[in-house]
């Protein structure tokens, strides 16, 4: 009952990935984190995820205040922000956030503050998808170790005992 | 030169190189995720890790800056530095250290997200020994590696002979380069480089099966490798070619 339980689990994380491979919402650098997570660095993946969801929301409230602004727009500090989150939504494998980065940089480079905004309303909805996403993805990964440690004790772990 | 082929390997197939000493990388970059993912490629591929998040410190660290906290015998095998950078870019710092003597011999890489061809030039032209387009993969620092101290031999030896070496080498591993067929890669002398670097190396995340192997890069284990030949990727603006050809 628990090896089928892991087994899908496994399924359910597999093809999360899938879809949002699919959507184009993550691309192979995500994998590459994958590949970089092992024993000696078994959070790997979802402690640089973290940082990253950390240092996006900041960026994006300055961003929404810097473009909201109807005084003056401070297009160097949104080209530097908007730098920023395109680096490391490319490090991370972020393509959506990431492309419409792109857009919205080359939108406040024309000056096209209504482009700006709308590109903001999209990038703050791709963000929110993405988090949810992804803590969905690591919620099921939770259980899935959990699982699997139960089903296949460390043997330093002397207390599971199991039939 | 068979056998110090063979010698090479075995050496290459232990964890560390250099007798013992795991090559040591200063690492720069001012974005944190980039910090850990860099750090997390150079210890993968068994090397030791120093993350700076600044020109400035990397200089400090150097022993190069006043105010500095170098030290003597600081060993430093490579620098990877992204270009783009507030304060001091990689560029500025490429200069430092290829104006300092004492580590002017330091082979120094620049990363960044923009594969503007000018940009490239002009460190290629101060001094840099390969330019990287973020983002970062396993597959780049382990050619980078690879190709700068896979092949390291008893003595100290300087660039120039190591890169003369490996050209030797690589003239007796062509002819085992059209046995190579299992990378779907459309570029050959990348896709050998990047599999046999691979098969030859002790990375154990390699035989995680949580990662589906995607056809962009040749990550597929191949049992059987020829010697490397890297020779034909010492040449960092062919790369870049070959990386623009990839981007398409």
């Amino acid at each position: 009952m628990l090896g089928l339980e892991s087994y899908r689990l496994v399924a359910d994380m597999n093809r999360l990935l899938a879809l949002l491979f699919h959507q184009g919402v993550l691309d192979e650098q995500f994998l590459q984190l994958q590949q970089l997570q092992d024993e000696s660095s078994p959070n790997f993946v979802s402690e640089v995820v973290n940082i990253y969801f950390n240092e996006s929301e900041k960026l994006l409230r300055n961003l929404r205040a810097l473009l909201m602004d109807r005084e003056q727009w401070e297009y160097t500090k949104v080209g530097v922000h908007l730098n920023q989150l395109i680096g490391s939504s490319s490090s991370i494998g972020a393509n959506r956030i990431r492309n419409v980065c792109v857009a919205l940089r080359a939108a406040s480079e024309q000056n096209n503050r209504l482009g700006c905004l709308r590109a903001l309303d999209v990038l703050e909805h791709e963000y929110c998808y993405l988090k949810n996403k992804l803590h969905e993805f690591f919620h099921i990964e939770q259980q899935r170790v959990l699982a699997a440690g139960i089903r296949y004790p460390n043997p330093m772990q002397q207390h599971q005992h199991h039939p | 030169m068979a056998r110090s082929d063979v010698f090479s390997r075995q050496r290459w197939s232990e964890k560390t190189d250099n007798f013992g000493h795991d090559v040591h990388v200063l690492a720069v970059d001012d974005s944190l995720i980039d910090r850990k993912v860099i750090e997390r490629l150079l210890k993968i591929t068994s090397c030791k890790v120093t993350a700076v998040d600044s020109g400035i410190r990397a200089l400090q660290y150097l022993g190069l800056e006043k105010n500095s906290v170098g030290f003597d015998g600081l060993k430093i095998d490579m620098i990877i530095t992204d270009y783009c950078m507030p304060g001091m870019t990689g560029y500025e710092l490429l200069k430092k250290i290829k104006g300092s003597s004492t580590f002017r011999e330091v082979p120094v890489v620049i990363m960044s997200s923009e594969n503007v061809l000018a940009r490239i030039d002009r460190c290629l032209e101060e001094g840099a020994e390969d330019f990287i387009v973020k983002p970062v993969k396993l597959s780049d620092v382990k050619r980078l590696k690879h190709y700068m101290f896979g092949e390291d031999k008893i003595s100290n030896e300087k660039q120039e002979t190591n890169k003369r070496k490996l050209s030797e080498i690589s003239s007796e591993s062509d002819i085992s380069e059209p046995d190579f067929s299992a990378s779907p890669s459309p570029s050959p002398p990348t896709s050998i480089s990047d599999s046999s670097t691979e098969s030859l190396s002790s990375s154990p995340s390699l035989d995680s099966s949580t990662s589906s192997s995607s056809p962009a890069s040749p990550q597929s284990s191949t049992p059987l490798s020829p010697p490397c030949s890297p020779s034909l990727l010492t040449s960092p603006t062919r790369r870049l070619k070959m990386t623009n050809l990839e981007l398409d």
